[in-house]
């Protein structure tokens, strides 16, 4: 099955092609094709996963040639396909986890009109994603990259007849337009340094270190955190992420919570080697990362959009991964990455649910008591919440609260005090949403409907993913996947600093306690009145998060002021002395062409007399010359 | 045989200037058409010719390819005059000197 | 004289003479069966370079298929009136046939240099036509040539598609009202009326 990975992008792309050509006769019946699509490709990278099992660990990474590609001179770019534990881990999560999403997608696009082209994007987008995750080089890497980010565009501008979904689709695509060129200069970097984009060569080849000074790697390095921060919505590109909610719901949990913004995770793991001759740019990696979890985590408690309210959690965990890999945890940021796709996926659908339910209404202050109209729903959304939250025994468990054990025990204090901070913040966002949208009184007008069983089967598997796979996929330095990601990524070096593991464990739930705790003081159903008029009791607070600490408006500003007269200042330039010059030549050429219609005049039989004339002239001209 | 290959090369030579000036002088897009087909038919003479002194088929396959081209090539320009007429009521190509319909 | 030096100086006179009547005469009507004529002459120059299959295709072809859609053409849209006279276009005529002898000279030209008046093709073509010319021709054409012969079927089939749509005319399409409104008009043209309608022969007479 190795041999035959090609398939995992090559399925879902042709099932977009007929999406998108013949999606308008296909109906309600693309949805199906576009999920047994995925279902393929989940089984073509199960079936590699199985094989890889009866190989020696050191014999586990394997590059499939699918086409040579670009041949210039010396420079050779085939198509190559890299199959190595950490690739199919994340084919299997985009594949899985996208196969179920799909599957949701049927019952929750059933009254669109568009199912094939909708569809036909999604496939297009796994398409992408698996070329960026399964790549072997740089370049094919760039190429999913930039397609995931074209999908990411077309489908949250997918109700192109919204103003505010085309217009968060902009903003989307050019903010992450920002890090994807400094992406590219850093592979220009790379190209003039190695004359290769082979990972092989880029990152050193079995256990070799790439050949390259400090300096030069730190400014790749940088480069690519540049390009992750864009895809990832890391700080200062974040901006993107809460607009993209626009689009629909399946979009945003297959896009933006489960897949695409996790590949800049991934490529900050994958260019690990790079990233440790630096000697700066790991430190900027968890900088980062702990500033994306803070700061998400306490956007998220202002949000009253559920939906927004979800995509700064979700920037809050990628930035939990960020400071897992920059402090050099890469199985364990792999592991939050597998775990954090079940259950923010999990969380994204329920509220889809929500939405489904009750015609788009997504502000939980005219939610509330769910429980009881959508009791499936309230259950699956609290299994979410629960693996989020970082109870034991559930996945969150044993990924975010392992990573803030093993800073502790690295002797990272800092990042261990921060990150506390930020996982009581996680439980307290979380509690919050689930306990003024799904307990307590209504305060919707009529009723609203529970999910189809259709919509309910995959949010069940997705709940015992998020619930189990901490125990089952033991997501520990020690446990399965991390072992399994070993020849890629290394062993985590546990340190032994500050205290013992176990005290650091009852430390983690008592913290998650606190801050499920602060949220039922402040939310439970007896406090409805306060909580629901905070905004107006204290709008300076309230906005601050509500608006993400005002770092659109400052982005805004800067545009405004700095761009805008520069703009202008370019502008009279471009008047008065380019067009001055364009103008001037443009002239000359009118009064020349003035000149011409003297042969051009449509008359076909002079055109034939010209062009025999000609012919008669070669002919002269040879015999001449003979 | 005993006719020099040359003789058949400048009838052909002929028959293509005729057919040139067929294309040249007259205004109907029908002559027009016919002329071409006389020019296409002396390049095929060629073809044959050269075939015949050289001792090989490949010409007389290459005459064969030209005429199942020539075929296909009548019957869409047909087409196209018969649509231009339609439209303009004329096949006279000089009226037809602007590409607008 | 050998036969065919014979046949070759009847037909390339004929050939030259018909390609000239093809151009000066004024009925389009003339001119296709000029060149009707004229493709026949090449089509026995043909024979006479031992090319007996194109001598065939020629003729079922050219002569037949070809000339008869121009002359339906012809008489389809009625333009066998002949062009009115006159030359509009300045110095068009003299141009085109002072190039037309230049090409014609330069061709000789050509040939001269080339292979010479008096070379003949060497004799023993049969050698290269084992089972005869079609069967010859086939083994060349469904062997060395057998992908270019598929794309020209192609070709042929998007002429003919082609052809179709260039030359459907556009016809409104009729409406469901007008079609019933219409539904009886053919029938009463013959007498006749809608079955159901008052007054209709079709009832039985009281």
């Amino acid at each position: 099955m190795i041999d035959l990975i090609g398939l995992t992008i090559a399925v879902p792309l042709v099932a977009s092609g007929v999406n998108l050509l013949i999606g308008k006769r296909l109906g309600r019946r693309s949805g199906w094709i576009a999920t047994a699509a995925m279902a393929v490709s989940f089984i073509v990278a199960l079936g590699a996963l199985l094989q890889m099992f009866s190989l020696p660990a050191e014999e586990r990474t394997q590059v499939v040639t699918v086409a040579e590609w670009i041949r210039a001179g010396a420079a050779a770019v085939s198509l190559d396909l890299r199959v190595d534990p950490l690739s199919i881990t994340m084919a299997l999560v985009v594949t899985g986890v996208g196969s179920l999403i799909h599957l949701y997608a049927i019952g929750y696009m059933d009254h669109d009109e568009r199912p094939g082209r909708f569809f036909g994007y999604m496939n297009l987008f796994c398409a992408f994603m698996l070329a960026l995750v399964l790549a072997n080089d740089f370049l094919l890497l760039y190429l999913g990259w930039e397609g995931v980010g074209l999908c990411s565009y077309l489908l949250i501008g997918f109700w192109s007849d919204r103003p505010d979904a085309a217009r968060a689709a902009k903003k989307a695509f050019i903010t992450t337009r920002i890090g994807d060129v400094l992406l590219m200069l850093g592979l220009f970097v790379m190209w003039v340094h190695f004359g290769s984009f082979d990972f092989d060569v880029v990152l050193g080849h079995e256990g070799s270190l790439p050949e390259i000074a400090a300096g030069t790697a730190t400014a790749i390095s940088l480069l690519l955190l540049g390009g992750a921060v864009g895809k990832s919505a890391q700080l200062p590109l974040h901006v993107w992420l809460p607009d993209a909610m626009a689009g629909p719901t399946p979009v945003s949990a297959l896009i933006h919570a489960a897949t695409m913004v996790t590949a800049g995770v991934y490529l900050v793991v994958r260019a690990h080697a790079l990233f440790e001759i630096s000697d700066v740019a790991l430190a900027v990696v968890a900088v980062v990362g702990l500033a994306g979890a803070l700061y998400g985590g306490f956007s998220s408690l202002g949000q009253y959009d559920m939906k927004r309210a979800l995509a700064y959690s979700t920037m809050s965990q990628l930035g939990f991964m960020f400071l897992a890999a920059g402090l050099g945890f890469y199985p364990t940021a792999i592991a939050l990455l597998v775990a954090h796709a079940f259950y923010k996926a999990l969380l994204f659908l329920t509220s889809g649910n929500v939405m489904h339910g009750l015609h788009d209404e997504v502000d939980v202050r005219r939610l509330g008591g769910l429980r009881h109209d959508m009791p499936w729903t309230a259950a699956l959304f609290g299994a979410g919440a629960l693996a989020l939250s970082g109870l034991p025994p559930f996945s969150g468990f044993f990924t975010k609260d392992v990573i803030l054990d093993l800073a502790s025990r690295d002797g990272a204090t800092w990042a261990f005090v921060l990150g506390s901070l930020g996982a009581m913040v996680s439980a307290w966002y979380i509690a919050r949403l689930y306990f003024t949208a799904f307990i307590g009184e209504r305060r919707y007008e009529g009723s609203a409907h529970e999910a189809s069983a259709l919509m309910r089967t995959p949010l069940v598997v997705l709940a015992v993913g998020a619930l189990f796979a901490g125990i089952g996929l033991e997501l520990t330095p020690e446990g399965t996947l991390p072992m399994f990601l070993e020849p890629v990524l290394g062993h985590v070096v546990e340190g032994d600093a500050g205290p013992s593991t176990q005290v650091l464990m009852v430390l983690a739930v008592v913290v998650t306690l606190i801050g499920i705790g602060i949220a039922w003081r402040l939310y439970r159903p007896a406090n409805q009145e306060r909580w629901v008029s905070f905004p107006e009791r204290e709008p300076g607070m309230a906005g601050v998060l509500a608006h993400g600490f005002y770092i659109d408006g400052l982005y805004a500003w800067i545009v405004a002021n700095v761009g805008l007269r520069g703009a202008a200042a370019l502008a009279w330039f471009d008047r008065t002395v380019v067009d001055g010059a364009v103008n001037g030549v443009g002239t000359l050429a009118t009064r020349a062409s003035g000149l011409a219609p003297i042969w051009q005049s449509g008359k076909v039989r002079r055109y034939a007399l010209s062009f025999m004339a000609g012919g008669v002239a070669l002919l002269l001209y040879a015999a001449v010359k003979i | 045989m005993r006719t020099p290959v040359a003789y058949f090369l400048l009838l052909s030579a002929i028959l293509f200037s005729l057919g040139t000036a067929s294309v040249l002088l007259r205004r109907n897009a029908l002559r027009i058409f016919m002329g071409v087909e006389l020019q296409l038919n002396a390049v095929n003479l060629t073809l044959v010719a050269f075939s015949r002194m050289h001792m090989e088929l490949d010409g007389q396959i290459l005459a064969f390819f030209s005429m199942v081209v020539a075929a296909a090539e009548v019957v869409v320009g047909l087409a196209i005059i018969v649509a231009v007429f339609r439209r303009t009521s004329t096949t006279d190509v000089d009226r037809a000197s602007v590409l607008r319909g | 004289m050998p036969l065919d030096n014979v046949v070759f100086w009847v037909f390339a006179p004929l050939s030259v003479a018909t390609a000239i009547g093809m151009i000066v005469v004024r009925n389009a009507v003339h001119a296709a069966l000029f060149l009707v004529v004229n493709f026949f002459t090449i089509a026995v120059m043909y024979l006479l370079l031992d090319a007996p299959f194109l001598f065939a295709v020629q003729i079922v072809v050219y002569a037949g298929a070809i000339m008869v859609l121009f002359l339906f053409v012809i008489m389809l849209l009625g333009v066998d009136r002949g062009d009115a006279p006159g030359e509009r276009l300045l110095g068009q005529r003299t141009t085109a046939v002072i190039l037309a002898v230049a090409i014609v000279a330069e061709l000789a030209t050509a040939i001269r240099a080339g292979i010479g008046f008096t070379t003949r093709a060497p004799g023993g073509f049969d050698a290269v036509n084992p089972g005869g010319n079609p069967s010859a021709l086939a083994d060349v054409l469904f062997r060395d040539y057998f992908f270019p012969f598929e794309v020209t079927s192609i070709l042929l089939i998007v002429a003919a598609v082609a052809a179709m749509v260039l030359a459907l005319r556009r016809s409104k399409s009729l409406s469901q009202r007008e079609i019933e409104t219409h539904a009886g008009d053919d029938l009463e043209a013959y007498g006749l009326a809608a079955p159901g309608a008052p007054g209709t022969v079709g009832e039985p007479s009281r």
